[in-house]
Order: C-alpha cells, then structure tokens, then sequence
C-alpha cells in the first residue's frame, strides 16, 4: 500500500515540483500518473523510494512512514519495492545476468538459490537467452526489459516504473506494459508515470493527473 | 549469519578480482607502500641488532662486588653461595686478589710499581651479571649487595648502561616518529588508490544504493581491498629488509672477522614481523575506509 497525505516536495532553489499531493493506491491496485514533463511525476516516484524526502506532509509505504525513516533503514525500504528508472541505470561492465544478479547480492543471497532467481526474472521478460551477452548489444526493448527483470527478481510487492516506454516505438511499448500488466494480475502493486495512456487498452485502472504539482481530480 | 558470510565472501573475492584486474597499477602501489614501511621498519630491525651486538662486544653491564681485605677463604664461599641462590644474579665470576695482581702486572706496565710493593693491595673481587638490565633494577642490586657482610664496595657499570638505554630510547623515538609520517603517507596511497577506483565504479555505486544496498555493502570490498594492498605492502617492506639483510651480511661478516668479533644481521622476530604486516594492513584499511567515507557522504542525498 502507498499512501500519501498533504506531500509538498519544495527543491532548494524554491521551486515547488509537488503541492500538496494526498492518494492512496491498494495493495494489488494497478495506477498510472501522467502529466507534462515537469510536472513532477519522477519526483513523486522518487519520494516513494526515498530517494528524495518531502519538504513536509507523510508518505506511507507497507506500513512503513517513509517520510520519517532514518538513513539506515531507507536501503530495507528500497529492497521491498522493484524500482524501473527513466534513465535505466543498467551496468555495461558486466553481462546481463551479473545485472539483474546485483539486487540478490545486495539482500545476501546465497549464489545458488540466486542463480535460480536470475533465470527466472530474465525468463518472464523473455531475455534467458540472452543472459550471457553484454547489455550494451541488447536493443533498447531488450534493455528496458532488463530493467524490469532486475526490478522484479527480489519479487517485490511494489513496482515503479519511470517512464517504462519513453525512447520506445508502439510495439515495444505496448510489449513493456503487457508486462506490467501481467505483474499487477498476480498481485504486485504497480505504479507508472507515463504519457502514453493509450497504450494500456481498456483495462479499467487509476489515474493521477499531475499538472505544475498538483493533482488534478 | 549465512547473509552475514555471503555478504563478506562477496567483497572478499570482488576485492582479490580487482587487485588482479589491475596488475601493474596495483604492484607499483603495493611497492611503494613497501618502500614507504621498509625504512622504519629497517631501522627498527638495525637498533634490535646494535643492541644484540653491544651486548655481545662490551658485555652486559656489570656490577663489581670488591670484598673486604681481611675477608678469610670461609667468608668467600659463604658470598658465593648467596650470589648462587639470588634470584636477580645471572651469572658471577670470581678474581682472587692474586689472579688480579698478576693482570695488572701483565697489563698495566705497572709491574715494577707493583714489584715495589711489600703486600697486595687488591682485595678479592666478584664480577655479577644482572639478570634484569634496567638501569632501575641494577641500582636496587648494588644497595642491597652493598649491604652484605664483608662486602667493602659494590661498583655499578651504571653510566654506560645508561646511556646505551638513552641512545636505543632516542633511537626508537625515531623510529616512531618515522613509522607515524611514514604510516600516514600509506593512508593517503590506499585513500587515494580507492578513490580512483570509486571514479571508476561510480554508476555500480549509484545503482546500488538505489536498490537497497546499506553503505557497509558499498564500503566492504573496498576496505578488503585496503587493507590487502596494505598487507601486501607490508610483505613488501619485509622482502625488501630481507634483501638488505642478504646484501648486507656477508660483507659485514667479512669486516666484523677484520675485528675478531663473530656477529651477524637477524631479522625480525616472527611476532613482529606478524605485527608490521598487521599493522599495515590496518593502515590500509583506514585509508579505504576514509575513501569511501568521503564518497558516500558526498553522494548522501540532502
């Protein structure tokens, strides 16, 4: 579950990315959040992990007020959520499997029970085959699916994508949100900004409009 | 506890990976980590020999137990046997009155001074070696010998030891100082080393805090790599005094022969060559950790 109450992200140079933003999204419930670029999607997104903190309001994540956590558990946090970034941050020093692997070290596991797990995040977006090939012969789907597997092999409960389908064309896109589609129907809480909402069909979800940092109804 | 060994196994081999993944950068800093360590530690090595050897040439120093003149044959086997049994005495040797007439005699050029004399003035004399070498513990010695029966004078040998103490005090005061600048300058090259290799692995940083790695994730590796390169420095600076020691012992030994004197370089004692390797491997270790302290608080999201 993420809930937010009264958010308001104020960044240093006085500029107000988030006014006063109050949702909340149930656990299995899939949303999207559209708006124009700058209208503070990626910095809602960036609240939920922690990666930034409100200016002032709370934001609850499972249970957790993420708006208080200390520095030492904001990385326990960010083990429970699959985290997709707009600029993709894969690693091009090490193959395919080593990347979507990192999330497992990182949580300790150990290297067989891990192995197994890599397999089967890469085999669900369809790159098994390519596990030993280097990230930067991968096409740009084939990157983002990366991504998406890295995100989903610790088998978060939550996952967030920024711009999942932007440097994409339709076909690739509409492939990435089946994808997340089929996350959300075995139960994963799904939440991605995006501007293309067509690309979803006709499957009845939640949308939050941003608009200069407000909600719009 | 299973995560906990996961976790260290993991830095641990991605540490030796780097070491090897950069061989030559590696093996020059590691060299000069051990040029760095070999002087204080060389030093260190020469002042534990010069003390070997000066207790070798000029004898411990000793204390001159000088008896009475009418002290009888039965009172100097009484002293004897006192001297035997007392905890703090190493050794002791006798020198009749008479043997010590015949060295002056024969030494001295005084024979006919001697001659001259119608009775010995010298009187029977006993030469103690300490056990304890303090300055502190032979004077205690010499109170409470001088305090025997039939005892005239005891005489300590004490300026000498005094000031071999004050030189190799001196000396290791040096050796401290040097080993301090010296330590501080293998901090700065295991700081800086790990700061390159940050640089170098700054997006696998990034990527990893963003999902969920604690800062002791991050920073491990980098501290098992700091403190190998300082172990292997260390190793270095023992190699390199163990160089010295071959290139330098034979021709001492030729010299020392010139002198009569049979004396040879040691090395380090194993407990302190473990202690040197350990120490800068620590060192090393700090140096990573400051590194990566720096990073991460440069990096930390305000």
């Amino acid at each position: 579950m993420i809930s937010f109450s009264q958010v308001c992200k104020r960044y240093p140079n006085g500029f107000d990315a988030l006014k006063n933003i109050s949702f909340t999204l149930e656990v299995g419930e899939m949303a999207l959040i559209t708006g124009h670029s700058g209208a503070g999607k990626s910095t809602l997104l960036r609240l939920i992990a922690a990666i930034e903190r409100p200016t002032s309001g709370s934001i609850i994540v499972n249970g957790q007020n993420v708006s208080a956590l200390k520095g030492g558990a904001i990385p326990f946090l960010r083990r429970n959520l699959g985290l997709v970034f707009q600029d993709q941050k894969i690693l091009f020093d090490r193959t395919v499997f080593d990347n979507v692997l990192l999330p497992l070290q990182i949580s300790g596991f150990n290297s067989r029970g891990a192995t197994g797990r890599v397999r089967a995040a890469l085999d669900k977006v369809g790159l098994l085959d390519k596990e030993r090939v280097r990230p930067i012969t991968l096409s740009g789907g084939e990157q983002q699916r990366l991504c998406i597997a890295r995100a989903i092999v610790n088998r978060p409960s939550i996952l967030i994508a920024d711009e999942p389908t932007s440097n994409l064309d339709a076909d690739y896109a509409r492939d990435i949100m089946g994808m997340f589609k089929s996350f959300h129907q075995v139960g994963v809480t799904v939440l991605i900004a995006t501007h293309d909402v067509e690309l979803l069909g006709n499957i009845p979800l939640r949308i939050f409009a941003l608009n200069h940092g407000e909600l719009a109804a | 506890m299973s995560v906990w060994l996961a976790h260290h196994w993991h830095a641990f081999v991605l540490a030796l990976k780097r070491l090897a993944g950069t061989p030559i950068g590696n093996l020059l800093s590691i060299t000069v980590i051990g040029i760095a360590f070999s002087l204080p530690a060389g030093i260190y090595m020469l002042l534990g020999n010069l003390q070997a050897f000066s207790g070798q040439v000029s004898g411990v120093p000793q204390l001159s137990l000088f008896l009475e003149q009418d002290a009888d044959s039965g009172e100097v086997e009484q002293i004897e046997s006192r001297l035997k049994h007392h905890p703090q005495v190493a050794s002791f040797g006798f020198i009749s009155r008479d043997s010590a007439l015949e060295q002056f005699k024969r030494g001295n050029g005084l024979a006919d001074v001697i001659d001259s004399l119608d009775q010995n003035p010298l009187p029977d004399a006993f030469l103690v070696n300490a056990r304890n070498l303090s300055p502190g513990t032979l004077e205690e010695l010499r109170m409470e010998l001088q305090g025997w029966p039939k005892i005239e004078h005891v005489q300590l040998d004490s300026a000498w030891a005094n000031r071999l103490d004050a030189l190799l005090r001196l000396g290791r005061l040096a050796v401290l100082m040097l080993a301090a600048l010296l330590g501080f300058a293998l901090v700065a090259v295991t700081f800086n080393t790990i700061r390159l290799q940050i640089l170098t692995k700054r997006d696998e940083i990034e990527v990893s805090k963003l999902i969920g790695a604690t800062n002791g994730f991050i920073r491990r590796p980098f501290l098992y790599f700091g403190a190998m390169q300082g172990l292997a420095g260390g190793v270095a600076a023992w190699l390199i005094i163990s160089l010295g020691i071959h290139l330098m012992d034979d021709e001492l030994r030729d010299l020392m022969q010139l002198y009569e004197m049979n004396f040879r370089l040691y090395h380090l004692p194993i407990e302190e060559s473990l202690g040197l390797l350990l120490f800068s491997a620590c060192l090393g270790w700090t140096g990573a950790w400051l590194s990566v302290a720096n990073h991460l608080w440069q990096v930390e999201p305000r």
